[in-house]
């Protein structure tokens, strides 16, 4: 594919080029073209062992690719040494798939965590930001207890706080509604939305759940075999559905079709 | 280079054997002979490379004394009772054999020494090894592993963290600085329980048992247990952060890099101590007193 750097572009915050991952011999990623609209919500759907995690994690450099290239804000992060690659980390922040919290630390020192790396703050400060951070989102009194003590959806709103304490300009969540009921799941979407709204972020978002995802995205890409083979605005991708793509939906009982693939 | 036309290579086969065969013969039988010391010659390399990774961290800034500190307090606090309860029973054993073999001779009085260059040399810091190896290098690999399959160590790395740095190199480090005292605290609890059995139970004189026990006994006992005790403690520590950090997979991979973390670090405890003995006889040969 082409080198040239895509030009700065001020609708797109993150641009994926060609982007080929193997591990042993096994091709996950299979030429990624992959553009992420700035302050908007982006949604990647695909069946489970698609590469979802795979290609987050290359968004912000936890993995490295075979080939290709990443533009966040125009700069390529491919390839970038330990310092560089840290700097560009600051833009992100990222709620894993199980939340990913420190089980030997408490909510506070969990949130804090991002500052208290980074910074010489005074505690005082930390403490005020984390617990306005907590109240924010909805989870008053569990200041003092440990991971292991909270629920499912609080764990994640935690994660949620720890990702959101340095404002990070983009926001990646790896299947944030996986394993909640439908009123955590409810809980988990109007979150997201009201941190997309609150704060001004990019979200970029993996999903099964293909209700959440019309009811949440702005964008929508389908990873499918290694490759993006739909992405758009909702309204977009349902006008002309790819295969995969309607497949996916229809079994999910989202979104139904006729016999001519226009919405029912 | 060669003088006929250039068509395929030759075969470096030797003659009269069928060359479409031989290779996969040589290859299959080197590969089944060769992939045990090949696999164990990787995975040596990649403990080195760990090593050299935990190691250079140390002097790179940012630096976590808390990390350190809490990492000591749990391979040596956490530890504590276990190598007191060990050490106290060895102590006793070693000098319940050892009075019930010298009473032949009417030479029980040596008991102390005995007992104490046993313990100095040999039972303290193997004995302390195994006991750190099952209690916090299974710890190690147990809460690494689960860190690792639950994603907190990449959630480390998006912070800017770097994971060897925050979770290896402290593990090792305090494991290398706690063995020996745990290794002094086993002495002196086994010679106690040794005190116990041969003073108070089958009644040698205790001057002259201390007497000779003071004579006899070379600080250099004391070291050289000490020196491999710090080299155990590396091992351990080593093998139980390379298990908990390489699992793949889910809860059970975690359970069987325990496992793994155990045996091996239990294994390179036990043959570190025969190559630590000849290499440390070249600095106090033996019986050099
Ligand atoms: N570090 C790794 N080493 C080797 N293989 C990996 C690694 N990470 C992922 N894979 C493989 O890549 C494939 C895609 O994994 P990935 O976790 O991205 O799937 P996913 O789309 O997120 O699935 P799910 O919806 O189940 O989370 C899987 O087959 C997985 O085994
Ligand atoms: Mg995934």
């Amino acid at each position: 594919m082409t080198d040239a750097a895509p030009p700065k572009s001020e609708r797109w915050q993150i641009q994926v080029r060609a982007l080929h991952k193997s591990f042993g011999a096994q091709h996950v990623l299979r030429g990624i073209e992959l553009d992420i609209e700035r302050g908007k919500t982006n949604i990647i759907i695909g069946g489970s062992g698609q590469g979802k995690s795979v290609l987050m994690k290359h968004l912000m450099g936890l993995l490295q690719p075979d080939t290709g290239h990443i533009y966040v804000d125009g700069e390529d992060i491919v390839g970038l040494d330990d310092v560089a690659i840290g700097t560009v980390r600051r833009k992100f922040g990222m709620v894993f798939q199980y939340a990913a919290l420190f089980d030997s630390m408490n909510v506070v020192e969990n949130v804090a965590f991002p500052l208290t790396e980074r910074y010489r703050l005074p505690r005082a400060e930390i403490m005020s930001r984390v617990r306005d951070l907590l109240q924010r989102l909805g989870l008053p009194g569990v200041e003092a207890k440990f991971p292991a003590e909270l629920s499912g959806g609080m764990r994640k709103r935690v994660a949620l706080a720890r990702a959101l304490i340095d404002r990070p300009k983009i926001l990646l969540y790896d299947e944030p509604t996986t394993g909640l009921d439908p009123i955590a799941t409810k809980n988990v979407d109007e979150m997201i939305r009201r941190t997309a709204d609150d704060f001004g972020v990019t979200s970029v978002v993996i999903s099964h759940d293909m209700a959440s995802t019309f009811r949440i995205g702005d964008r929508i890409a389908m990873l499918y075999e290694g490759a993006i083979v739909a992405s758009g605005t909702p309204q977009e991708l349902l006008a002309a559905p790819h295969p995969a793509l309607r497949e996916f939906v229809e079994t999910s009982g989202a979104v139904r079709f006729d016999a001519k693939g226009r919405i029912l | 280079m060669t003088d006929g036309p250039a068509t395929s290579p030759a075969p470096a086969v030797e003659p009269g054997v069928p060359p479409a065969e031989s290779p996969s013969v040589l290859v299959t039988v080197a590969s089944v002979a060769l992939g045990p010391p090949l696999k164990f010659l990787a995975a040596f390399g990649e403990h080195m490379m760990l090593l050299g990774r935990a190691l250079a961290w140390i002097v790179r800034p940012p630096f976590r004394p808390k990390l350190f500190v809490e990492q000591m307090e749990f391979v040596g606090v956490g530890s504590l009772p276990i190598v007191t309860l060990v050490g106290f029973f060895t102590g006793a054993v070693s000098a319940l054999q050892t009075v019930s073999a010298l009473k032949l001779f009417q030479q029980e009085r040596w008991v102390g020494f005995t007992v104490g260059v046993s313990l100095a040399q040999e039972l303290a810091p193997v004995f302390t090894a195994l006991m750190i190896t099952a209690r916090a290098g299974s710890g190690m690999a147990t809460e690494l592993g689960s860190m690792r399959i639950t994603e907190q160590i990449d959630s480390l790395t998006t912070f800017a963290v770097n994971p060897i740095q925050y979770l290896v190199t402290p593990r090792i480090v305090a494991t290398i600085l706690v063995m020996p005292l745990m290794t002094m605290v086993f002495n002196v609890i086994g010679l106690c329980g040794g005190y116990v059995v041969a003073i108070v139970m089958s009644h040698v004189d205790f001057g002259q048992a201390s007497e000779l026990y003071r004579y006899w006994t070379d600080p250099k006992d004391y070291y050289m247990g000490l020196i491999k005790s710090a080299v155990f403690g590396l091992a351990l520590a080593l093998t139980a952060c390379y298990q908990g950090f390489n699992v793949r997979g889910g809860a059970k991979e975690v359970g069987r890099a325990t496992t793994r973390a155990v045996v091996y670090g239990s294994v390179s405890v036990l043959v570190l101590d025969y190559f630590l003995i000849e290499i440390l006889s070249l600095i106090w040969p033996f019986g050099g007193g």
